[in-house]
């Protein structure tokens, strides 16, 4: 893959989460030495759990690295108005601080152990716990900060608690925000998609991430210290849930990509025939602006194409199926299908693996109705797989012309133009 | 409508009598009568409460409510606290049947009845709001509440073990001591939040506003278990969907690898192995033959004596096998199962010729399982052996080719549970000629003994 624009964007929201921090650190740095540090055993028992939080991060299904309770802890730290009957006075930098020595902390085993994560998910989680520490506790709103004012709503806690969860939600917002700039960059995918992805992946687990940073800043009044790690637990619980979904996914995947080379080692295709073809159909369906749900079905499909070939009693001489008859593709995508349909939850995946060889037909299409045109996934894998037929694994320069002109040759019967353009695209980024 | 026998309508409307006596004779005596809209709260909360359900250990599902009865304790008082948990069973969305809802409301509010006393005795705060300082929430909310979480767990569970106990005649205290010891610390555990709900909504001033607070963490944890059970439904179903097109090659041994699955994790629950280890043997099972994909189909149908370099090919299953799985991760252990499920004790197995010990127990399992399977199926050559007389084989080869233990493992997992084996394939779909003669799991089956086609024993990583 390349790293253009996506590169860049990651490393712009480090730099700017570098910079904040520095820029946090030193002002502390200053007022602590001519102050004082005020709530230290505050201060220190957030750096522990946020320190705690960040050790057990876990990566949540679609790649997506995650830190709940350090990211709830962080939150907290911004909006914790009372400790017991005390005020809790600290400004942003204080927090930022917090956040940066706690989060450093807990990352510093898995760098021991060269796991760490990207710098700009924690870059990221560091500018929205920034922005909700600004907003609840330095920015003046009607001449005094947030923190301030609501101390004087006693007769109204739940006034509080909304408001807390008003930034609360602002700042987990923001990190998904950043999150989709990022990758969208990185993957070369229209944003607008890739934003709604983050969205729709990040919306549990970010609401209880910012319910349990409202519960333990609003809990710090009446328990005290002991708020810290007792409201968390709800939030452990869904951690724990969210882990052995993350892994079911993750093994599913795992077990699509290793099953996907039966065909490979039963001498119906080539060696990582199968792999190379959906590794190229899921950067097409990226560069086409496919969902993440799609992407995955795509990408099972692709692995999963060649499938029917173990229905055949002998397999194809090299197993290219674009050098076959197309009865024979046929009848392959067929028995493909009805494996796959055998799963009983993949439907979509098997109308793709069913549809993979039709001919694209183009003045057709447009009058087709919904359930009889040819998914995009199902043209997406008839290009990537003739592409792969005609290359195979050498991927030599010349080699690679010829099939785009052979591919060329059936444009707009065999093949969908925008499909090919794609392909035309992909090839170049390589 | 529920069929119920004549003995649990006796007992339903005993609990439902003294849950309306409790409320009727209680009014003004325990507890003061809570406000209105504080009590709709509730009683809305755990009517939603009830098809809020999380899976604790053991395959049973715990519903939120208890959360929100236990919560109404100290914020309504007793008597508040009961009326909501009858009241919100008796109304809750869903589809319960009459006869369903009328128990669950007595049942939960003889459970909140019992639960409040204990509290009220201990000398709970019915005064959340003025509760304050850690040290008076600890003396006057945090510890009665624990033990009135308890006391609420236990009830419950005993009215209901008696509802299973006159319902299916399951004697009482097995139906009690089994559901306190699966989901009894899930279900304290959960009632725990009852107690940060509490405090979040008296000392901390937020209101209804904690229930939101508190269950949304919750709501999407059980969002994301339902998540998992969906997903790891499909993984399965598409594991044995393509294990299966493996399979499809010979006829004989259709649904061979399912079975071994199974007569393994029969052994895995006699030897007392732990869930995750179970299902990783569970799947090895299934995957354990996927090499065969890599054997020529000619040479899995043929009919008559191997050669040698046949035979060498079908030697080489469980390297092919291995070398596919290796990508998932989850079955590492599965791994060495599936590589030396053929090796003997003796030395004589195969792919390496690993000897007694220094096979994995994966694969020292599966190799029982796998031999047991096939000399209880038919093979074109002979007619299914009956479990006993293969049992007897099994008891033959133990020592020189299996473990003596997984053996007795097996032996003694048939003799409480009967064994379902493989349907007749000449009764079940015509045989067109074309199947193997030489099983290469059957133990009797003459087959030439190879040396190890990998040279150097090694065990795996």
């Amino acid at each position: 893959m390349t790293r253009g624009r996506g590169m860049t964007a990651a490393w712009v929201v480090v730099a700017l989460a570098v910079m904040v921090a520095l820029a946090a650190v030193a002002s502390t740095a200053v007022s602590f030495t001519r102050d004082g540090i005020p709530h230290l055993g505050l201060l220190l028992s957030f750096v522990v759990l946020i320190a705690a939080g960040e050790f057990l991060r876990l990566t949540l299904p679609g790649d997506r690295d995650a830190a709940p309770i350090g990211a709830a802890m962080g939150l907290a730290v911004a909006l914790v108005p009372e400790l017991g009957d005390r005020q809790v006075s600290y400004g942003a930098a204080v927090v930022v601080t917090t956040v940066t020595l706690g989060t450093m902390l807990g990352v510093a085993p898995h760098a021991v152990a060269s796991r760490a994560p990207r710098a700009d998910v924690l870059a990221r989680r560091l500018l929205a716990v920034a922005v909700a520490a600004l907003v609840f506790r330095s920015v003046p709103w009607g001449g005094q900060p947030l923190v301030e004012r609501v101390a004087d709503w006693d007769d109204a806690r739940w006034r509080v608690a909304v408001a807390m969860l008003v930034v609360a939600v602002l700042g987990v917002a923001l990190d998904v925000a950043l999150a989709a700039v990022v990758r969208s960059g990185a993957e070369h995918a229209p944003l607008g998609r890739v934003a709604l992805d983050e969205a729709r992946a990040g919306v549990g687990i970010s609401t209880a991430i910012a319910a349990t940073g409202v519960l333990i800043a609003v809990a710090a009044r009446p328990m005290g210290l002991l708020a810290l790690p007792v409201f968390a637990v709800p939030l452990l619980i869904t951690q724990f849930a969210f882990r052995r979904y993350a892994t079911v996914r993750r093994t599913y995947l795992q077990t699509i990509r290793s099953l996907s080379r039966l065909t490979e080692i039963g001498g119906y295709t080539e060696t990582r025939h199968s792999q190379r073809v959906s590794e190229l159909a899921v950067e097409m369906g990226r560069d086409l602006g496919l969902g993440e749900r799609q992407l995955l079905d795509l990408e099972y499909a692709a692995l999963l194409h060649d499938i029917g070939q173990l229905s055949l009693a002998d397999p194809i001489p090299g197993g290219a199926t674009v050098v076959v008859s197309r009865d024979d593709q046929r009848r392959i995508a067929e028995l493909g299908a009805a494996i796959v349909g055998q799963t009983g939850v993949q439907s979509r995946v098997a109308t793709i693996v069913q549809r993979q060889c039709d001919p694209y037909r183009m003045p057709m299409q447009h009058e087709l109705d919904g359930d009889e045109q040819i998914p995009l996934a199902a043209r997406i894998i008839k290009v990537a797989n003739a592409y792969d037929d005609l290359v195979g694994e050498s991927g030599q320069l010349s080699r690679r012309d010829e099939a785009l002109e052979r591919i060329h040759l059936g444009l707009a019967y065999e093949y969908d133009p925008r499909v090919v353009a794609s392909l035309s695209r992909v090839l170049t980024r390589r | 409508m529920l069929q119920l026998p004549r003995r649990a309508w006796r007992y339903l409307a005993i609990v439902v009598a003294a849950d309306s006596a409790v409320l009727i004779a209680g009014f003004g005596r325990i507890g003061e009568t809570p406000p209105l809209p504080t009590l709709l709260i509730f009683l809305a909360l755990g009517a939603l409460a009830h098809f809020v359900r999380v899976p604790s250990s053991a395959g049973q599902t715990i519903s939120f409510s208890s959360i929100v009865h236990l919560a109404a304790i100290p914020v309504l008082g007793t008597w508040g606290a009961v009326l909501s948990a009858s009241l919100s069973a008796l109304f809750t969305v869903g589809r319960w049947s009459a006869p369903v809802r009328l128990f669950n409301g007595g049942q939960m509010g003889l459970s909140a009845f019992a639960a409040g006393s204990t509290f009220a005795y201990l000398g709970g705060s019915f005064h959340v709001d003025t509760v304050g300082g850690s040290g008076e929430i600890f003396t006057d909310l945090v510890a009665p509440m624990f033990v009135a979480t308890v006391v609420h767990c236990v009830a419950n569970g005993a009215l209901l073990a008696w509802m299973v106990h006159s319902h299916k005649g399951v004697p009482f205290r097995v139906v009690f001591l089994g559901t306190l010891k699966e989901g009894g610390v899930t279900y304290v555990g959960y009632g725990l939040f009852g107690l940060l709900l509490a405090v979040l909504w008296g000392p901390a001033g937020v209101g209804p506003l904690s229930a939101v607070l508190v269950l949304a963490p919750l709501y999407v944890a059980r969002w994301a278990w339902a998540q998992y059970a969906e997903e790891h439904e499909a993984y399965e179903r598409t594991v044995r969907a393509l294990v299966g097109a493996v399979e499809a090659k010979d006829l004989y041994t259709r649904g061979h690898n399912e079975r071994v699955s199974r007569a393994s994790v029969m052994i895995a629950d006699q030897l007392g192995m732990g869930p995750d280890r179970t299902e990783m043997l569970r799947f090895a099972g299934i995957l354990h033959d996927v090499g065969k994909i890599g054997v020529p189909t000619r040479v899995l149908r043929k009919t008559g004596r191997l050669t040698d370099e046949e035979f060498a090919a079908i030697a080489l299953h469980p390297v092919r096998g291995l070398d596919m799985v290796r990508g998932i991760e989850f079955l590492k252990e599965a791994y060495s199962g599936i590589l030396h499920h053929h090796e003997r004790l003796d030395g004589r197995g195969y792919p390496m010729g690993l000897q007694g010990d220094d096979i994995p127990e994966f694969a020292r399992i599966i190799g029982v399982a796998d031999a047991f399977d096939s000399m209880t199926s038919t093979r074109s050559y002979r007619q299914a052996r009956s479990v006993a007389e293969a049992v007897e084989e099994l008891r033959r080869c133990s020592g020189t080719q299996f473990d003596p233990r997984f053996v007795d493992a097996l032996v003694t997992a048939l003799e409480r549970q009967p064994w379902e084996g493989a349907p007749d394939p000449v009764a079940d779909g015509p045989v067109d000629g074309t199947t193997a003669v030489f099983d290469h799991d059957d133990p009797s089956a003459a087959s030439p003994v190879l040396p190890p086609v990998a040279a150097p024993p090694e065990r795996l990583p």
